[in-house]
Formats: C-alpha cells, structure tokens, sequence
C-alpha cells in the first residue's frame, strides 16, 4: 500500500519534473533559441526519415507506372501477332541529349481504334508529338535547340503525370507512318502494361538496400542526437541555478530531459511540416535523372509510428546521457575537470564484434534468386563496424592532438581548444565521418556488383568514335546509304562508313560469314577492291596475319543464319558464293583497329533474303574539340530512324537496374551530407556565440580576423582531417568485408577519395557559412558587459 | 613618479605633448545615444580615471579612444593621427603595437595557460613565441603571479586572473593602457593590490592609462578625473574652482 | 577621538617622556592632526591630578618634558574600560554637504556643478591619501583606508544625490 503510494507520488514529481523542464523550454529568450535549434534539427532529421519511410511508396508508384506504360510487355516486340484494329507500331526512339535520358517511342497505328499509352488521349499524326512538360521546357530552351531540332515534331500535348514515371522526367510520343515491321527496336503493340509481378528480388539487390539504409539512417541518428544536444552549455547552467534552489541531480536530469522532450515534440511537428512542404517542392527537383511525384512520397505506417515515438525517446535519452560526466552542483557546472584520458579497448570492441559477424558471412550472398541475405547479422555487423568510426575518433583526436603544440596564434588558440576540450569538436563532425564511412563501403559493394553486372563491350573508351546501329526500314540499301551520306555531311563529323551486314551460316556446317553489302563506293573503304561494277562481289581476307575466319571458296553454299528453331520449318534461301567473286584484302576500319572479314556483294550481287536479318553498321569518327558533335550524330541518326541506336565506346555497358539504384543511393548520400553540414554549422555558430566576449577581447587587443577565421578553420578542420582518414579506412574495411560476402574483389582502392572528397568539402563550406558570423561576433558588441 | 601637484592642466586645443584626444565624439547604439560629447586630451604618462555610474557611457568612451569602435561624430587623435581616418586593419595593428587592454572579466582565453595568454599580445604584434613567452613571464613576476604561469585561467583566482590580465597589457610596452573596471570582479582588498601593481607598472614604463570605473577608491589611483553622466564626458580638472 | 585616553594606552607599553609621548602619537594617529607640546603638558596633568598616571622620574634639566610618566593601576583600569565601551556610530544626519545643495537649489544656483566641484575636492583628497597609503606601512595603510572609505561614502552619497538632482530640485522649492 505504502509502496504503492510512494510510487505514484515518485510518478507525479517525475511528471512534475518534465513539466518543469517543458516550461523551461519555452521561457526566456535563450530558451526559445536553444528548442528551436532543437526541433529544427531534429525536424530536419525527422523529414529525412520520413523521406527515407516513403522509399517503399516510391518505388512502388514508380514500378507501377512503369510497368503501365510498357509497349513490349511480352519482351518478343509482338513478332508473332497479327495487325489489327487496335494495334501499333511504336519503335523505341529513346535518346540521350547530353547525358540526359530521354523516354520517347514513335508510335504508328495500324488500325482505327489503336491502344493508346497511358498520359496521352490520342495516338500522334505522324509529323506530332505529345511531350511530359520537362521537355517541352528543355526544348523551348536555349540549351535544348540542338535536341528541338531532333524532335522537330509539332507539339501537340503534353503527357500527363499518369504516363511519366516522375515530374521531371523527359519524355515523349512522336506520330510515324513508315516504322518497319516488328523486330529489333520496333514492337507491335496488342497490349500496353505488363500486369505480371517481377520476380523476387535478387539478393544482392537485397544487401544493397539494406547496406544502403544503415548506412544512410545512421548517420541520420547521429544528426538527430546531436541536434539534442544543441545549446547544452546553457542548458547545464540553467539546470545549476535550479540545482541552487534546491532540486537534487535526479530532478535536474528530469528537468533536462522535460526539456529535450519539448524541443523533440516540437521537432516532430517541424519534421512533418518540412516533410509536407518539402514533398511538393521536390516534384520540381532531379536529382541524378530522378523525380518523384510529390503524391507518390507516403511513409509507410509502421515506418511512420517508429519515427513519431522513436524520435522523442531518442533525443531524450540522448540528453540524459550527455549529462554522464558532467556533475550539475549548486554552484555551477563541474565537468571532469581533467577527464580521464579515453580508454582504446572498450572503443574498439563494437567494430571487432562488427567485422566478426559480417566475416563468416563470406561468399554467403550469392546473385542467385535463392540465396539468404541473413539481413540481421548484416545489418548488425555494418553498424558495429560503422559505430567504430565515431567510437574511436575521440581517442584518436585526443592522443594526436595532445602532442601538437600549434605554430601561429591561430594554431596555438585551435591547438589548446582542442586539448582542453576535443569532445565538442569531434562530436560534430563524428556524424559526417560516419557518414562518409559509410558511402565509402556502399560504394565499394556497388563497384563490386557493378562488376558482376557490367557487360565488357571488349572496347576502348574513345569519346572520338561512335558506333551506329540500325535495322532500316525493308532493309532497304537506299536508306543505309542515306545515313552515310548524311553522317557525312553532319557537323563534327570527321569521317564515316556504313553498310549492311548480316551473318550467314555455311549449309550443313557449324561456320558462319560476314556478309556486307553496299554500293561500289561503300566497299572500297572496306577492302580494297580495285575496280567494281554492281554485280560483283568479293571474298575478302584480313590483312596477313590477322585473320580468324578466312571467307569460304567460291561455290560454297551458304543461307541466311537460323538460329532460331521456330525458322526450321521454312529455312531461309540457300545461296552459293559466286565463282566471280574476287578475292581481296580488307582495309583496316576507319577506326584503325578491326578490318572485315568475309563475303562483301554489290546491290547487283545480292541474292533474294540475304539482307533480311541485316543490320547498318555505321562507324563514326569524330573531329576533336567539337563538344556537340555528338549530340549532331545523334540528330542525324535519330532523323533517319528514330529506333537506331547511337553507340559510345565508354568501355562497358551497365546493368540499368543497378545504375538506378546508385544514382537514388547517391542522392540520398548526398542529401544526408547536406543535413550534417546543416548541424555543424548550428553547432559551430553555437560555440562562437558562446565565446562572443572572448573573441570581442581578442578584436581589442588587435587581432587580425584571418588569425581568428585560421584558428576557427584548424580547430575544425583537425578532427575533420582525422575522421576522414578514419572513415576512409574503416570504410574501406567495412566495403572489404561486404564485398567478401559476394566474393567480390576490391574494385579500386581508391574508391574513398571522391567521398572523402565530398567531407573535406562540406566541412569548408561549413566554415566558410560560419565566417559572416564570426566576423560579426568579432565586433566589439561582445565588449558590453551582459 | 607626479604628484597631485603638478597634473597638468589638460588643454585640449594645444597638440603639444598631447598624447590621445578625443575632440566633439557622439556615438549612439539603435536610438539611445551613448555617449553625447567628450573633449579632452590626455599626455604621455598619465593615468586618467573615467567615471560615472553605471550605463553612462564610459565604456563607450574607451572603445572610440582605443579606435574599437569609431564614432559617428568627432575624433579621436592618437600620437598626430586621426583615428577615424584610419582603416580597421590600420587601428587593430594600432591597438598590437601601441595600446594595452584590461577588462573586468572574461578575457583570458580559458584554453591557453596564464603565461601563454599573457604572451597573446606579443605574439599577436609578431614576436616570436619564445622570446614572448619570456617577456611575459617577466611580467607575470613583476605582478607577483609567477606561480600560476602553467595553470590555466579556469584554475586561478579572480585576482591572480586580473594580474596576468594586467601582465598581459603591460607585456607589450603600450603607450596606453586601456582599462574597464579592472577591479569590478574583485574584493577591494585585491582590488587595490591590481590597482597599486597596474599604475607603478605604468608608471615606470611611461604608459599612459585611460582607466574607466565607478569606484572613487580606485579612480584615486589616477592624476585626473574624467566624469561621463547622461553621455557627456567632462574634463574635472578643468571644471576645478568653477563655482 | 578622547586623546587622554590614547596617551593612557601609549604608557601602558611603558613608561614615556612628554616629548616621546608626541612623538609616538603622532607617528601612529597624528597624520591629519599632531599633538601641540602644550595638549600632552595638560592632558598629563589632569591625568596626573587624577591618579591615572604618575611621574616616575625627572631627567636632570628644565621644563615639563623632562619628566617620565607611567601608567598607574588606575589608569590601567581607565584603558580597559574605554575600550571596551563602544563607539557610538556617527549618523551624519548634520551634512553641510546636504545644508549646501538644499540651499543651492533653494537659490537657483546649479546644484550640479557644485556636486562636481565637490567631487573634485574629495578626489584630490582621495588621491593624496591613496599616495600615502601605497608608501607607507601597514597602520599608515588602515588609517588611509579608514579615511578613504568615508570619503567614498561621501562620494556616493553624492553620485545618488547628483542621480536625482531634478527630484530634490522640485522637492526642495516645492
């Protein structure tokens, strides 16, 4: 009974407590300034949360849409279905303009009542296009006159949210009227969408996403407990006045806490608000190719409640903590006076028990559907391991910091702050480095995947030479030599060949034949064919010593290739190689490097079929220092046909699903970056505004602003350096260990300077933004005594 | 050292001798003027009181003669120069070289020892930190706080703290030393000690001190009085006998 | 300030001539005002006439000087009792300063400058005192200090009364 009472009554002066600190909060001028801080900065991490809860929501619209719009949803371009009423022809005419991907099909109906793709009300006439409203802002654009003159379709409409996967997304539907039939580049379209599920998720996919939110969320945390923390000093000598008063350390501690709570209830609200309003404006942001539609960022529900509880609780306990080794007396503040020196062996126990469960683990995850991602132990082990680089930066700052001795005043001042005091300096920028830490791993473990999804092409990168594809309309020559002709005559153009080439299978054997085809004028720069008339053909070896596949004798009986067993039944024309046809030497490419290789026929020459499974194999190479050219080879082309392809020789060719995703994770790394630098810059114009009279006295006494800004920027840029050292390695372990788990090797080592990079940066902004201030405290205001 | 007898009678409109004037200045914070006219002029050597109660504008007063703050009307001559005429860079290298500095509290830099900070000014004007540091620790002796050289602000008593401030802007060999209420954290008996320390060191290096304070006690210390009320500076030993 | 009973307190530490007498007063209280011969001639002979003091010898010679006084059991008594009473605190309820500033405003006379002229004197006073007080020794100090602690309450008491210069002025012509 008695017991019962003491505990209700212990609730009550709890409760009384907590009121007490609320109303802290929230009276004073000071009070106000330091909950706000408070809430803005969690707000701030609260949106970032939401944001990161919505991810889900995200991508599901965006799948949906997707897969709404697909014009080949069986994948086979419809090559067996029939014209009729309601189908299409839509060639796939996706471009690129200088580095911007464009989402475009040139769609051509085939009967009356043609499908229409989601967005647009009607199909086209040919000569129109409906357009989503970002590119038709590019096009009116003065950057965009080289792409206006590509798509020099008459705007008719614009796209409407329902057909584009994001607001800012470029895309379009052009009207066409003579796409050739379905094959290669060109579908006909009996249904638009693909109503089937994907499949399950690939575990590497998986692990990426996992990795991806630890390492984005931690830091995050981080943020939000630090912004707790924000104007503690003065907190601290609040808390002693009430200590004075009366209260005991347990009162002043719940004070405390009531305190926090406050500012992290009120950051809650911030959040939401900031999240609300933010939602909108970010329909009109892209970042890396990426928009969302504002009305597709919804947190998940259990995501949402973990936020709005865990928040509070967390910057509550946050400050409880803080106030471990600082004792609140009557008479003032009483922190370690000489704090014992920060022990290393307890600090490296969380990244040892990190990479211990993440080490078995090797090898365990493999890029197979069936493989078990064991996302607990993962999960445990990469924020152990990341944990390691905030645990161990004090010490590390500390020990080295203690042996410096500071050259200049402005080192000596930096030097002796950090001595004194390193734990405020490395708390703010522990966040940052645990975030770069961070990046640094998940960008390994996608140089890792990317290797085991990137297609080498087997080609040298060479921004000089472009490669160019297509399947001309009936195959026709006339065509073909129209690109050529037009490559030619394009600006930035240096030279350029084109002929159509198709491989053909020696009957009854398992040996195949290049066969090119071109005018007289076309096969002179491929083999030097001496004098030729339509109607000749040639047998053309590679220069001595190079050849592969010598070209097959005269006589011999060849068809056109068919792989494909479903063509069995009606074999393609059988052809024999003409007695007449002349044996030469190829010409090395206008690239320098291959020479062709096989049987090259005049139109004359051409039997029945040979041509139908041919392709344009168009070389470019450009003139140097033009930077546009290639956006004019792409015009050229896309005029011609806009199904061709444009082919760039970067070296490889990367699984798309993956690029995506490390442009989403890029995005949001960075914006967390942005978020810290946020808090560092809070909380460094707070330890400014605490040292306002000092550094007034230190104007009297006539020194110099640069000595000041110098000893701002050393004291912030030490334990800056060093956390970026430490982030690079523990983040290069962290990449190493999740690598090992798809046994993967280390891509490039290098792989921190970019991230580490992007830190030094953000802490020399973060200077630069405080320097207004400084310079503003450093009037002699601060002489004037409070 | 002068006696009572002979101060001089200050005369602001004759530039012999004359060390820092302050001729016509008017300085006003948003709307409240803070100091509404000060003529006077103090020679080389001479230890002048600033007073008058609290907010009257003294404290104003010493940051436009030590060119901290300029003023929106007159001027403040130092050594020949007009110190408005002066840019920001020009007076804070001024206040390195040629002025001290103490306040009433808070302007130890709590990181750096006692020794360190009383060799801030030196280092700050350019001398190499050993030489510094062993100026100052000359200085410290000198103010009898010889014993706290290593030990940081945080760690010794307000009066020892007031001693290495006063060390400090005698370290420096000023030819002005400015000081706000340099006793105004101290008990009267401490207070004393840094006043008797501050002026036989001024004294015997010829600085003069422009000494603001509201305690008669210590303004006794000094050869003249200046009286500042409602922002108006006036010159006493002018006004002697005038009734 | 009773100086027969601060002559009884210097022969309690032994036996002094009249000129010694002077001599050590002055040097430990006299610094505003020194003894006159004739003041310790009298004051000893009351003393004398009241059994406090008695002439232990007189040095071969003329004049009153020449002999010795020592204390007597009295006299002893006497000293102990004097302090032991104390001192009744003077209120300063008689102020010639305030007597001066009422009637300055009374006249219309600046009330101000005759604060500031009398700031000046009190300074200058302080100022002297204060130079006496760093060269001397300790009981040079306590006394000085004594002196400049009043005179500092006079000073404020002047800045306060100066505060509210315009009150008064209504006040007193009202």
């Amino acid at each position: 009974m008695t017991a019962q009472r003491s505990g209700g009554a212990r609730l009550r002066t709890a409760a009384r407590d907590l009121a007490m600190g609320g109303r802290f909060a929230l009276s004073g001028r000071q009070g106000w300034v330091r909950t706000l801080l408070t809430a803005v900065g969690v707000g701030l991490g609260v949106a970032m949360l939401l944001l990161a809860a919505s991810v889900p929501h995200i991508a599901q619209v965006r799948q949906e849409r997707t897969h709404a719009r697909d014009l080949n949803p069986s994948g086979d371009y419809g090559q067996g279905e029939k014209p009729g009423d309601r189908t299409l022809l839509a060639a796939d005419a996706k471009t690129t303009y200088h580095g911007k991907e464009i989402y475009g099909y040139a769609l051509q109906p085939e009967g009356k009542h043609p499908l229409v793709p989601p967005g647009i009300d009607a199909l086209p006439a040919p000569g129109r296009m409906y357009v989503s409203p970002a590119l038709k802002k590019l096009l009116r654009s003065d950057e965009g006159g080289e792409l206006a003159r590509r798509l020099d379709s008459r705007i008719v409409g614009t796209i409407g949210d329902e057909g584009l996967e994001g607001p800012q997304e470029l895309a379009f539907y052009m009207g066409a009227e003579k796409l050739s039939p379905p094959g290669t580049g060109t579908a006909r379209v009996t249904r638009i969408g693909d109503t089937e599920e994907g499949g399950p998720i690939p575990p590497v996919v998986v692990l990426l996403g996992v990795v991806a939110c630890v390492v984005l969320l931690m830091p995050v945390a981080v943020f939000i407990g630090a912004a707790a923390r924000f104007g503690g000093d003065r907190r601290d000598r609040r808390l002693a006045a009430l200590r004075l008063v009366g209260a005991d350390a347990a009162m002043a501690r719940r004070v405390a806490a009531g305190e926090s709570l406050v500012g992290a209830v009120l950051g809650l609200f911030f959040g939401a608000a900031v999240f609300a309003l933010g939602r909108h404006l970010l329909g009109g942001v892209s970042l890396f190719g990426l928009s969302v539609f504002p009305s597709a960022v919804v947190p998940g529900l259990a995501l949402g409640a973990l936020i709005v509880l865990g928040v509070p609780v967390t910057a509550v306990a946050v400050s409880v903590f803080a106030l471990r080794g600082v004792a609140i007396e009557p008479l003032g503040v009483v922190r370690e006076a000489e704090p014992g020196r920060r022990r290393l062996w307890w600090r490296l126990l969380p990244p040892l028990a990190g990479a211990l469960l993440l080490l078995p683990l090797s090898g365990e995850v493999e890029n197979t559907p069936q493989g078990d991602v064991h996302e607990v132990q993962v999960v445990g082990g990469v924020l152990l391991l990341l944990s390691g680089v905030g645990l161990l930066l004090p010490w590390v700052v500390e020990r080295l910091v203690a042996r410096l001795n500071g050259g200049g005043v402005s080192g000596q001042l930096a030097v002796r702050r950090l001595q004194l005091n390193s734990g405020a300096a490395t708390r703010a920028v522990s966040g940052i480095t645990i975030a770069v830490a961070g990046a640094i791993a998940l960008q390994m473990l996608f140089q890792g995947v990317a290797k085991e999804t990137t297609v080498s092409t087997g080609d040298r990168a060479d921004a000089q030479r472009i490669g160019v594809r297509y399947v001309p309309v009936g195959q026709s020559l006339t065509g073909s030599e129209r690109l050529t002709a037009a490559l030619r005559k394009t600006d930035g153009v240096r030279r350029a060949t084109g002929y159509l080439e198709s491989y053909q299978q020696l009957v009854g054997k398992d040996k195949y034949v290049a066969v090119g085809v071109g005018s007289c004028d076309t096969l002179r720069e491929i083999a030097a064919v001496g004098s030729c008339r339509d109607g000749q053909s040639f047998r053309v070896e590679a220069p001595r010593g190079k050849g592969e596949v010598p070209p097959p004798p005269a006589g011999t009986k060849v068809r056109p290739d068919t792989e494909d067993d479903s063509q069995d039944s009606k074999p393609g024309h059988v052809w024999k190689v003409p007695a007449s046809a002349r044996t030469v030497t190829a010409l090395p490419d206008i690239w320098g490097e291959d020479s062709f290789e096989g049987l090259l026929l005049t139109p004359g020459a051409m039997p029945k079929g040979v041509t139908d499974d041919a392709v344009y194999v168009g070389r470019v190479q450009l003139a140097a220092g033009n930077a546009d050219a290639l956006e004019h080879v792409r015009t050229t082309v896309f005029r011609e046909d806009p199904a061709a392809s444009v082919i760039t020789f970067t070296g490889s060719e990367r699984n798309g699903y993956f690029v995506m995703m490390q442009r989403v994770i890029l995005a949001a790394a960075v914006g967390v970056m942005v978020l810290i630098g946020a808090s560092l810059v809070i909380s460094m114009l707070e330890q400014l505004r605490e040292r306002k009279r000092q550094l007034a006295v230190l104007v009297a006494f006539g020194t110099r602003r640069t000595t000041l800004g110098a000893s701002v920027l050393w004291q912030s840029a030490v334990p800056v350096v060093l956390g970026l050292v430490l982030a690079s390695g523990f983040g290069m372990l962290l990449g190493w260990a999740l690598l090992r788990l798809i046994d993967q090797p280390v891509a490039d080592w290098l792989v921190f300077l970019p991230m580490a990079g992007v830190g030094a940066g953000l802490i020399a902004v973060v200077t630069l933004l405080s320097l207004p201030v400084l310079w503003r405290l450093m009037r002699p205001d601060g002489l004037r005594s409070e | 050292m002068m006696s009572t007898g002979t101060v001089p009678a200050a005369d602001p409109t004759a530039d012999t001798g004359v060390l820092l004037s302050a001729n016509g200045l008017r300085k006003t914070y948003g709307t409240t003027p803070a100091l509404d006219g000060a003529d006077f002029a103090i020679r080389p050597g001479e230890i002048v009181a600033v007073m008058g109660p609290s907010g009257s504008g003294k404290s104003t007063l010493l940051h436009c003669l030590a060119g901290i703050v300029p003023p929106d009307e007159g001027q403040v001559r130092y050594a020949g120069r007009e110190l408005s005429a002066l840019s920001d860079a020009e007076r804070s290298a001024l206040r390195r070289s040629d002025f001290g500095f103490v306040f009433q509290f808070g302007q130890l830099v709590p990181e750096l020892t006692c020794l360190e900070n009383a060799a801030l000014p030196l280092r700050l004007a350019g001398t190499r930190r050993k030489e510094a540091e062993a100026q100052a620790a000359r200085w410290l002796e000198r103010l009898e706080v010889d014993d706290v050289r290593h030990h940081r602000p945080g760690q010794v008593s307000g009066g020892q703290g007031q001693r290495v401030a006063v060390a400090r802007a005698l370290a420096g060999m000023p030819r002005v030393v400015f000081a706000d209420e340099p006793t105004g954290a101290l008990d009267s008996h401490n207070g004393e000690r840094v006043m008797q320390l501050l002026t036989e060191a001024a004294r015997e290096t010829q600085a003069a001190v422009v000494l603001v304070t509201h305690e008669s006690r210590v303004a006794a210390y000094s050869d003249r009085e200046i009286v500042v009320r409602d922002g108006r500076a006036r010159d006493m030993s002018a006004m002697a006998g005038a009734v | 300030m009773s100086i027969s009973h601060a002559l009884l307190g210097l022969l309690e530490t032994g036996p002094r001539h009249g000129y010694d007498l002077k001599r050590t007063f002055d040097a430990k209280f006299g610094q505003d005002r020194p003894l006159h011969y004739g003041q310790v001639y009298s004051t000893m002979s009351r003393l004398l006439k009241n059994g406090l003091v008695e002439v232990e010898g007189i040095e071969p010679g003329e004049g009153p000087e020449r002999k010795r006084y020592a204390i007597t059991d009295a006299g002893i008594t006497d000293v102990q009792q004097w302090l032991a009473t104390p001192e009744k605190p003077e209120p300063y309820l008689q102020s010639t300063l305030y007597t001066k500033l009422v009637l300055a405003l009374l006249t219309g006379r600046d009330g101000a400058a005759l604060l500031d002229v009398q700031r000046a004197e009190h300074l200058r006073l302080m100022r002297e005192l204060t130079r006496r007080k760093t060269e001397g020794d300790l009981a040079d100090q306590l006394i000085c200090d004594h002196a400049l602690f009043h005179l500092e309450a006079d000073l404020r008491w002047l800045e306060t009364a100066a505060a509210r210069l315009d009150k008064l002025a209504q006040e007193v012509r009202a």
